[in-house]
């Protein structure tokens, strides 16, 4: 079984990014759970989606205390909140990363980073380009799944595609183009 | 159509499915998507329902009861202080014998405020006279959903459906949803016989003297003693149907075994990961999930449970000043039995506190070792 852990903030859409991964999951055969961190959102506040796969059914139902993989939607989140926390070693962080900035200064005040793989994509400037929500608040969870399917390669991306197909209510072109285009920038980060 | 949802979505199209016409319901946390949905239903023409928008739980209940008297097919779902708001029309569905089904998904109760999973708001409805099934996957929810129907229209008794805050209601994992000609099939138009018309009135619930009480509450009470073999029938018939049952309780690995811990709603669902790993170590282990919890289905509780050495109950509610209230419940199923054996109860997971399969071992593992039980309710993961 993998268990992956999404962080993000209330509007980012992770929850939604979680539910697409598990759907395109399910299509290509995989037992599937995904659930969003249990309680009140808010916008902007830091939030928590969860996914489990496996080859067979999930019965498994607490919450997931040491996951195989992270993504993170927001650079900021990594200031606040301990996002390694139970991360398995040589797991993923997949982190949205602004390309103007030097992932190395975040990797001296985060010398754990060392213990697991680590890769960044500007899912930012991606949603921008996009127009994938507000300018200021831009929705990355479409980009980011494109990267995240990239390394991991969980699912394809054709399947995760499909997903968004299902799920994402508007601009669907725009998001299968930020999903692909991620899915080509991302880049791992040698420490 | 296999599709992957959560579990007040398999509500929702449980609802659709059975071809419910007339739903009313107040939103309130955790259970909101499931009238959200439905109303998505009903506003697209997908569903031929009435949607009734009221200002409380009390008045969705009272609209529920009374267009099920006049022969439409009801349903509402609430939570917690929403179930709590409906108690005195929670009577009344019963006294007026009107088929109504409901989910409730279990929150528990404040303050302390809470959205969170704990049992306490079902089972403080304990006595109203509902029957109470309780779920532990999205496809049991979906499933119940559409049997809750068929059991209520038989019995002429209300059915609750009960599904976990979060760990099922927000949760989402593949369930297979039947087409609607299948669901046809098992599940025909509600046919009440007698039903409110407006064209020839007549009054429902009037003054009942003392001559006629008694002998309705005898009826309710005869109607839940027949109501086991109602749903087991109708249980049955739903396998046939889609090849999926689920039985009053399910023993799980209990021939054999030595301690069989009892459990209800997704902490079965656990546990079965613990009773596997405790096999594998050849440890002599079982379980028994407790899914239709009124009508107490007494004598199979009886049939699996007095052959363990030990019982151990995992209650995630607590009746104050007493103890957990499954764990109540098994003891005066057992009670009377020669060389009964022992129940040992265990309170967990109050409030939503997660309960992991680490807890569930803890808990069994006890009961094996300790020859008897150190308090008469024990108190797993309580921060003193």
């Amino acid at each position: 079984m993998k268990e992956i852990r999404f962080h993000g903030r209330g509007g980012q859409g992770a929850v939604i990014a979680s539910e697409i991964l598990a759907t395109a999951l399910f299509a290509e055969g995989k037992y599937v759970q995904t659930f969003p961190e249990f309680g009140v959102e808010r916008r902007g506040a830091p939030v928590q989606a969860f996914l489990r796969f496996d080859t067979k059914p999930i019965l498994l139902r607490c919450k997931v205390y040491t996951p195989d993989d992270i993504v993170v939607l927001d650079p900021m989140l990594v200031r606040t909140v301990n996002i390694t926390q139970g991360l398995k070693p040589n797991g993923w962080i997949l982190l949205n990363y602004p390309d103007n900035l030097d992932i190395h200064k975040t990797l001296q005040l985060h010398p754990e980073f060392k213990n697991y793989r680590l890769a960044t994509v500007d899912a930012t400037k991606i949603a921008i380009k996009y127009r994938l929500g507000p300018k200021t608040a831009p929705i990355v969870n479409t980009a980011i799944l494109g990267a995240f399917v990239r390394i991991t390669n969980y699912v394809t991306l054709e399947q995760v595609i499909d997903g968004i197909k299902e799920y994402v209510p508007l601009k669907i072109d725009e998001n299968i183009e930020a999903t692909k285009e991620a899915y080509e920038m991302v880049r791992e980060i040698q420490s | 159509m296999k599709k992957v949802v959560t579990g007040n979505h398999a509500v929702s199209y449980g609802v659709k499915l059975a071809r419910a016409q007339v739903i009313a319901a107040y939103p309130i946390t955790p259970q909101t998507q499931v009238v959200e949905l439905l109303s998505e239903f009903c506003a697209s023409g997908k569903l031929n329902a009435k949607f009734i928008k009221v200002e409380s739980e009390h008045s969705a209940m009272a609209a529920c009861i009374a267009a099920s008297a006049s022969g439409a097919r009801a349903f509402t779902a609430t939570s917690a202080h929403g179930l709590a708001l409906m108690h005195e029309m929670l009577h009344w569905a019963v006294g007026a014998r009107t088929p109504v089904v409901m989910a409730n998904i279990n929150r528990a109760m404040g303050p302390g405020w809470s959205v969170w999973t704990d049992q306490n708001d079902s089972l403080a409805q304990r006595d109203v006279g509902w029957i109470q099934i309780y779920c532990e996957s999205n496809q049991e929810v979906l499933d119940t959903t559409i049997q809750a129907f068929k059991i209520a229209e038989r019995v002429l008794l209300p059915v609750m459906l009960i599904l976990d805050a979060f760990v099922l209601s927000h949760t989402s994992e593949p369930v297979d949803i039947p087409d609607q000609e299948q669901v046809d099939e098992f599940l025909p138009p509600y046919n009440l016989k007698t039903k409110l018309d407006v064209n020839n009135p007549r009054a429902y619930g009037g003054l009942t003297n003392p001559d006629h009480y008694f002998e309705l509450r005898y009826k309710i009470q005869k109607a839940h003693t027949e109501a086991l073999a109602v749903i087991k029938e109708i249980d049955e018939e739903y396998k046939k149907h889609f090849g999926r049952q689920y039985g009053l309780v399910e023993p799980y690995r209990c021939d054999d075994a030595k301690v069989i811990l009892v459990t209800s709603g997704t902490i079965t669902s656990t546990a079965r990961l613990v009773i596997d790993e405790m096999r594998d170590e050849g440890r002599k282990v079982g379980l028994l999930k407790y899914r239709v919890f009124r009508p107490t289905p007494r004598e199979i509780l009886r049939d699996i449970l007095y052959r363990a050495q030990k019982v151990c109950v995992i209650d995630r509610n607590i009746s104050f000043g007493h103890g957990g209230i499954f764990a109540q419940e098994i003891k005066s199923v057992l009670y009377g039995l020669p060389a009964s054996p022992p129940v040992y109860s265990f309170i967990i997971g109050l409030g939503g506190r997660d309960v992991t399969p680490k807890d569930i071992r803890e808990i069994i593992e006890y009961t094996y070792k300790e020859e008897t039980p150190a308090e008469p309710v024990i108190y797993r993961g309580v921060r003193l």
